[in-house]
């Protein structure tokens, strides 16, 4: 049984275990990223990465740690301490424009049911709100009212100095899952299956105090939102656990588009009953959102979606983009999408305009996917082709980054310094460009080598 | 003592024809002197055929005043080691030359007695009867008891080689002081112990002999005094008076450290107080430390007693030991050194030589030594003890602590090598030869000929051989420096030229036919005016910064040009000649040791001797690693910063002696077998005695080198793919070496580390066994990893990992003899591992792979540091341009093909990653790679 790992046995095996993935052999010449450094400073898994500047951030994870590192060195700066139990929301609150003096803050809320405030250039704690009647699961920062706002059982807004201004009433018992802000001084809460919609009034002549009130609720989702975020000034998407896709006005909160037909193009019902039988429902929810002005990428399950916003429908995708949950996407600038999943693994697509004829662009062992439920190939090929048809691009997997032993959480990139990745292993990998590196280490050595006044002495 | 006119048995002169000794068919040994058993039994004037000890060895002998000259201690204490050799007889020997000018007691005109601060006298002298030779290090210790106060004593480097004491004066010289130096200071301290007790114990008598008187006073108050009274009053009188003369003593002794030192604020407290400190920095702390560390105060503890009239000086009652002259601490420090000397000194002097030369080579590529080399343990010490004047030893002897050593003392210690220096001139011009005597100007002051030191140095060879049975005094060292730690520091600083005069003037004495001769001996300073004094050590220096200019970087070159051709020809001859006895006779050494080795009653050295790479012991391999730490720590406490070193290189690189060995290098590399033979053979005779290295940490990396080369070797004969492999190692890419056996894997483990670069300071990037699965961490802190495979479903997970992580690492399958890794087609490897190698030894295979590995640093080093390469010509050049740059300078400059650019690449990035942390300390190591597909490769 030894054989296989080092005989030529290996591939085939490989293979064969593997064949809905797409994979890409070592020969990667579009992955840039030939080093990396492991970051250790967790013992627990690291769930939440957070850009502090430009090269800077922190990671958070359930051993309630929360480490600031500097991205470009993988020098850990700081280490927060304080909570005593896992860490379930992080945001950053950028200071203030307008007075100097005060420095980045860094938010975290555990599950000990505190709140507390960070500095994150001193590491200091500033404050911590202590005895919450709920653990805060997402925190939102209204930049424009210099508000954040946490959402656990209720929904609290609390200013900088942590003063809580106002709250709503008792929501539910599970909580607001994602939190986002949108325009009208509005902010949309994910609560189970339902939106719900709080409008935040400032206080002016008439009102002395803040106040916060619900305005609606929307219910078109069958199932638990898992997902929120905010297109543009004009719209924001939610997806749900069964795969519904809905893309709402944010002004009037009307549905401007539902996609439900991630997994089937049938009707839901239908639907619903194959996935009961032949999948495990979370192969179908909807994780992650992340977009574009064109588009919005959706992590479904352990596939990938392209959602083209003027054309209302999937323009490309990737049914198995990872052999497990596809947790966190990111698109960069370069028209590449990274996704980083539950197998441990992170892979870099590139989005292509497909060619006219490329009849069978997608690889052979795509189809294969439904095989593993022992399905009828018959009855879901048709739909396949369908689909196909569909799509007027394509998800190329250009390089996939192998480090972490354990699911990977989350993924922050920096336009400099590179990736970095954390997981459920303890685990931080920064990820870097090698050549970009050693050019810069040359760089450094001159300069070093000048400060020290070795560079020229030999010429002169 | 003396008797026969000494027989001049061989001369070999190779450019001074004039030699009327001068005979055509020359024995080898003179033309490699430094091998001493390749003619063993050839002729029988060798100098081993009179040796009855098998190996160097340190003696420590006193002339004790009541039974005369005894030997006290060897090292190593075994009687193998110095075998049918007559200590009783040598010890008269070596104490019978001894010429201090020691003198304690009551000088004209002083009223008390006088403890003189004498300076220990440094003293080469051979025996051939005996077949020894030996550099006597003689050294007074105070004893209260003793007549006079003090105990001659004297440590002596006995061995048969004479050249090898010869050549190697100066360390030995440096080495020893070190040692007296901490011996002296632990015998002060307990010497002031001593006193202090004895103070008390008059005073106590004083007061009981006071009130005795009074009571007597009392008793009769006639107006007269009995003559009991009077007796009574004498004794207290003569308490009286040795109470101030102990106390008077004390003082002296108390004195010592500031009036040596001349510095004047320093209380002996804070001496002592620091010194602790240096010796924490560099050897683990003495458990006892505590205790004593107030060294002059007096133990509360002491009960005093009477003392009873003229009790002293008595001859019946045992001398102290030298254990009991010395504090406790300072007499194991004292023995460490010396067993550090001794190992130091191990081997022949070939090999000495080379590692001298190889070390200074090494200094020059400081920047990228880190990659390959091992300097970790050696270098360190030389480098420091070439910057000694400022800073303390790294032995961490009770020494002067760093803020403690200000220039001042390094000017008295110059001037006192100056002296010690001059003093053989002044010998020169009275006894030599108006002609030779301008030659030793001429090599002294115009040109470093090597060739010319040489031949002095043969000359002064032969002169010692030819006595028969006689002690010569072959050069004594005597300076005329208040301290003769910071003389011999000095000494270290301005390399050997002295020496090279001092045995020209030997090679004039020895032909005469006094019974003892002392050659160059200069008994007091005050030969020497005082201005002279302070000019002539300047004048040296210039010389040789002036060299320095002159032969800067070609300093190898340069020597190997200057080996004449003819001489090169005879040198070969001779080898061609001698060459199968040589072979022969080395075998015969190897074996003998080796076979002395087998009926050893410890089985461990015996097993470890058996079964190759894996016997270094793991406590062994921690020791050093600790050593290491502690290099590391010395080396951030350092605070004379980097150009003090190379400063000092080319001073080191001028030293006569690398001349010489550099000559005997390239005699040498005529083949191969002579130097590992001898080598083998001391490794061997090394290896017999386990039990009592406290240095192991040098030998064993000898013997794990030799080791790992032949394993090295027996892999690259073995397996066809061993280039790719090697490949894997140079270029970053870690290698996992699968197997199922511990010991087969950890051998191949430990023989591929040779080709590992390291990250930094800290020791290789090597993982011997492991057996848990891989993990991505392993792989940033490991570039070679042996790993168990096993035959359980838990191993599953080990070779799971394994294949996840395919891509940062090539795998050697031990149990199917297959490998996959990236390919390779390149030229680098196959000239670094080539299969049909000629090379048949490990340690020359060792010594091959580093040239090798050298060079390609040097390739590295070129490509790191060209600024042009590197950094855009202007701002709008694009990264691509810079990269293309990058690649026709490996290619066609380098000279490099294919893959070999990632080798250089990556030892590139590690230069500078090395380069930038230097400062601040050592950052995690990054992982690079490649997205290269994996072949696999079979047998």
């Amino acid at each position: 049984m030894l054989r296989w790992l080092i005989g030529g046995g290996r591939e085939p095996q490989g293979l064969a275990e593997k064949a809905a993935l797409q994979t890409i052999g070592e020969d990667q010449s579009q992955n840039p990223y030939t080093e990396l450094l492991v970051l250790r400073a967790h013992d627990d898994i690291v769930r939440f990465l957070v850009q502090l500047d430009d090269y800077r951030f922190a990671s958070a994870g359930d051993d309630g740690l929360i480490v600031v590192w500097n991205a470009q060195t993988g020098e850990k700066l700081l280490e927060l301490r304080g909570h005593t139990q896992k860490i379930t929301a992080v945001i950053a609150f950028p200071s203030l424009d307008s007075c100097e003096g005060s420095s980045q803050l860094i938010l975290t809320a555990s599950a000990d049911r505190t709140v507390r405030v960070w500095d994150c250039d001193t590491g200091r704690q500033i404050q911590r709100v202590p005895c919450l009647q709920s653990t805060v699961k997402c925190f939102t920062v209204l930049q424009k009212l210099d508000v954040w706002l946490s959402g656990g059982n209720d929904l609290g807004v609390w200013n900088r100095k942590l003063d809580l201004l106002c709250k709503s009433n008792y929501l539910s018992d599970t909580g607001i899952s994602a939190l986002v802000e949108i325009p009208g001084d509005c902010v949309v809460a994910a609560v189970g299956k339902e939106l719900i919609i709080f409008r935040l009034q400032a206080p002016t002549e008439g009102l002395l105090e803040w106040d916060i009130t619900e305005v609606k609720r929307l219910l078109d989702h069958q199932d638990n939102i898992l997902s929120l975020l905010n297109i543009s000034d004009k719209s924001f998407v939610t997806g749900s656990h069964v795969g519904e896709l809905i893309i709402w006005d944010a002004l009037d909160w009307t549905v401007q588009a539902c996609e439900c037909s991630f997994w089937s193009p049938s009707s839901q019902l239908d639907a619903q009953q194959e996935i009961k039988l032949f999948q495990k429902q979370n192969d179908i929810s909807i994780n992650h959102f992340t977009c574009d002005e064109e588009n919005v990428f959706a992590a479904v399950g352990r596939g990938l979606y392209v959602y083209n916003l003027q054309l209302k429908r999937v323009i490309a995708c990737q049914k198995t983009a990872h052999d497990s949950n596809v947790l966190h996407i990111d698109k960069l600038p370069n028209r590449q999408l990274i996704s980083c999943s539950e197998d441990g693994s992170v892979r870099i697509w590139e989005v292509r305009e497909k060619q006219q004829l490329a009849a069978e662009p997608v690889p052979t062992g795509f189809f294969n996917m439904w095989g593993f439920g022992r399905v009828n190939k018959q009855a879901s090929q048709p739909v396949k082709k369908q689909q196909e048809n569909g799509t007027t691009s394509s998800l190329e997997l250009v390089g996939d980054l192998i480090g972490h032993s354990s699911s990977v959480e989350m993924f922050l990139y920096f336009e400099d310094h590179g990736l970095v990745t954390c997981s459920a292993d303890h685990l931080i990998i920064l990820w870097k460009n090698g050549e970009r590196e050693s050019g810069l280490r040359s760089l450094k050595l001159f300069q070093k080598l000048e400060e020290n006044g070795d560079l020229y002495s030999a010429s002169r | 003592m003396i008797s026969a006119p000494d027989v001049v048995a061989f001369t070999k002169e190779d450019e001074y024809e004039e030699e009327p000794y001068n005979e055509p068919a020359l024995p080898e040994e003179y033309s490699v002197p430094l091998f001493p058993y390749a003619s063993q039994g050839a002729n029988p004037w060798s100098k081993l055929s009179g040796a009855k000890f098998s190996r160097d060895f340190i003696l420590i002998s006193e002339f004790s005043e009541q039974v005369g000259p005894q030997p006290l201690l060897t090292i190593p204490n075994d009687t193998k080691v110095f075998g049918t050799f007559d200590l009783n007889y040598f010890s008269l020997r070596i104490m019978s030359v001894d010429y201090q000018a020691s003198f304690v007691g009551h000088p004209p005109g002083s009223a008390y007695p006088k403890l003189n601060f004498v300076e220990d006298s440094k003293v080469v002298l051979g025996d051939s009867k005996e077949g020894a030779f030996a550099y006597v290090h003689h050294l007074t210790l105070y004893d209260l008891e003793a007549r006079g106060f003090v105990r001659p004593f004297c440590m002596a480097y006995i061995s048969a080689d004479q050249h090898k004491i010869m050549q190697q004066f100066q360390e030995l010289s440096a080495e020893f002081s070190k040692a007296s130096e901490c011996l002296k200071m632990g015998n002060r301290k307990a010497f002031a112990g001593e006193l202090e007790k004895k103070l008390k114990d008059l005073d106590y008598t004083r007061t009981v002999l006071h009130t005795e008187t009074e009571i007597q006073k009392k008793a009769n108050d006639k107006g007269f005094y009995s003559s009991q009274a009077i007796e009574k009053a004498n004794e207290l009188a003569n308490v009286e008076k040795s109470i101030i003369e102990h106390q008077d003593l004390l003082k002296q002794i108390r004195s010592y450290p500031r009036q040596k030192m001349k510095v004047p604020d320093l209380h002996p407290g804070d001496v002592e107080q620091s010194q602790d400190e240096a010796d924490q920095v560099s050897i683990p702390p003495n458990p006892e430390e505590p205790a004593h560390a107030d060294l002059y105060t007096c133990r509360p503890s002491y009960t005093p007693k009477l003392i009873k009239a003229k009790s002293t000086k008595c001859f019946d009652k045992k001398l102290k030991t030298l254990e009991e002259l010395c504090d406790t601490e300072y007499f194991t420090q004292t023995l460490a050194q010396l067993s550090h000397i001794e190992h130091m000194f191990r081997g022949d002097l070939c090999y000495l030589l080379t590692s001298q030369i190889d070390r200074a080579l090494r200094k020059h590529q400081h920047i990228t030594n880190f990659l390959f080399e091992d300097f970790m343990d050696v270098d360190d010490r030389i480098e420091k003890q070439e910057n000694v004047p400022s800073r303390p030893s790294r032995e961490g002897l009770p020494s002067r602590p760093v803020e403690e050593c200000p220039i001042p003392k390094v000017l008295i210690s110059v001037g006192s090598y100056k002296s010690s220096v001059e003093s053989v001139l002044i010998k020169m011009d009275q006894e030599l030869g108006d002609e030779e005597y301008k030659e030793v100007k001429a090599t002294e002051s115009s040109s470093f000929d090597p060739q010319e030191n040489l031949d002095y140095l043969d000359m002064d060879m032969k002169g010692s051989i030819s006595s028969g049975e006689s002690i010569e005094v072959l050069g004594t060292e005597k300076s005329s420096s208040v301290l003769s730690k910071s003389d011999s520091q000095a000494s270290l600083t301005v390399p050997l030229s002295p020496r090279v005069v001092r045995s020209k003037a030997v090679s004039h004495r020895t032909v005469s036919e006094d019974s003892i001769e002392v050659l160059s001996t200069c008994p007091s300073e005050a030969l020497i005016p005082d201005d002279f004094k302070a000019s002539y050590p300047s004048a040296i220096n210039e010389e040789e910064t002036y060299a320095d200019n002159e032969g800067d970087n070609e300093g190898a070159i340069h020597f190997h040009a200057s080996v004449t051709p003819p001489e090169l020809g005879e040198t070969q001859e001779g080898n061609l000649e001698n060459t199968p006895s040589q072979i022969d006779s080395s075998c015969c050494i190897g074996k003998e040791s080796e076979g002395q080795l087998v009926p050893l009653p410890t089985p461990a050295s015996t097993l470890s001797e058996e079964d190759g790479v894996v016997s270094i012991p793991p406590q062994r391999y921690l020791q050093k690693e600790q050593g290491l730490h502690v290099d590391l720590v010395m080396e951030n406490t350092d605070p004379s910063p980097r150009d003090n070193i190379c400063e000092m290189f080319p001073a080191y690189e001028l030293d006569p002696r690398c001349l010489l060995a550099s000559r005997d290098v390239s005699k040498t590399s005529l083949d191969n077998y002579s130097d590992t033979a001898s080598y083998m053979g001391s490794v061997a005779s090394a290896s017999s005695d386990r039990s009592l290295s406290a240095h192991p940490a040098g030998l064993s990396s000898e013997r794990h080198k030799k080791r790992a080369g032949q394993n090295a070797l027996k892999f690259i004969r073995q397996y066809p793919f061993a280039h790719p492999a090697i490949y894997s190692l140079l270029s970053g890419r870690t290698l996992v070496v699968l197997g199922e056996d511990e010991s087969i894997v950890r051998k191949l483990v430990t023989a591929l580390s040779i080709f590992v670069p390291s990250y930094g300071c800290c020791a290789k990037p090597v993982k011997h066994w492991i057996s848990s699965p891989l993990h991505i961490m392993d792989f940033q802190k490991w570039k070679l990893i042996g790993l168990q495979r096993v035959a359980s479903p838990s191993s599953v997970g080990t070779l799971h990992t394994l294949s996840r992580y395919s891509r940062y690492t090539s795998i050697l399958d031990l149990d199917n003899k297959t490998l996959r890794c990236p390919l390779y087609s390149g030229t680098l490897v196959p000239r670094l591992a080539d299969h049909r190698t000629q090379i048949k030894r490990g340690s020359t295979y060792y010594l091959h792979v580093q040239s090798m590995l050298t060079q390609l640093c040097s390739k590295a080093f070129l490509y790191t540091f060209c600024h042009h390469l590197h950094l855009p010509a202007h701002s709008e050049e694009t990264r691509e341009a810079v990269a293309s740059r990058q690649t026709s300078f490996l290619k066609l400059n380098l000279g490099l093909v294919n893959e070999d650019i990632r080798v250089v690449q990556y030892l590139a990035e590690l230069l500078k990653l090395h380069y930038m942390q230097e400062s601040p300390g050592a950052a995690c190591p990054l992982l690079r790679f490649d997205y290269v597909p994996s072949f696999l490769y079979k047998i």
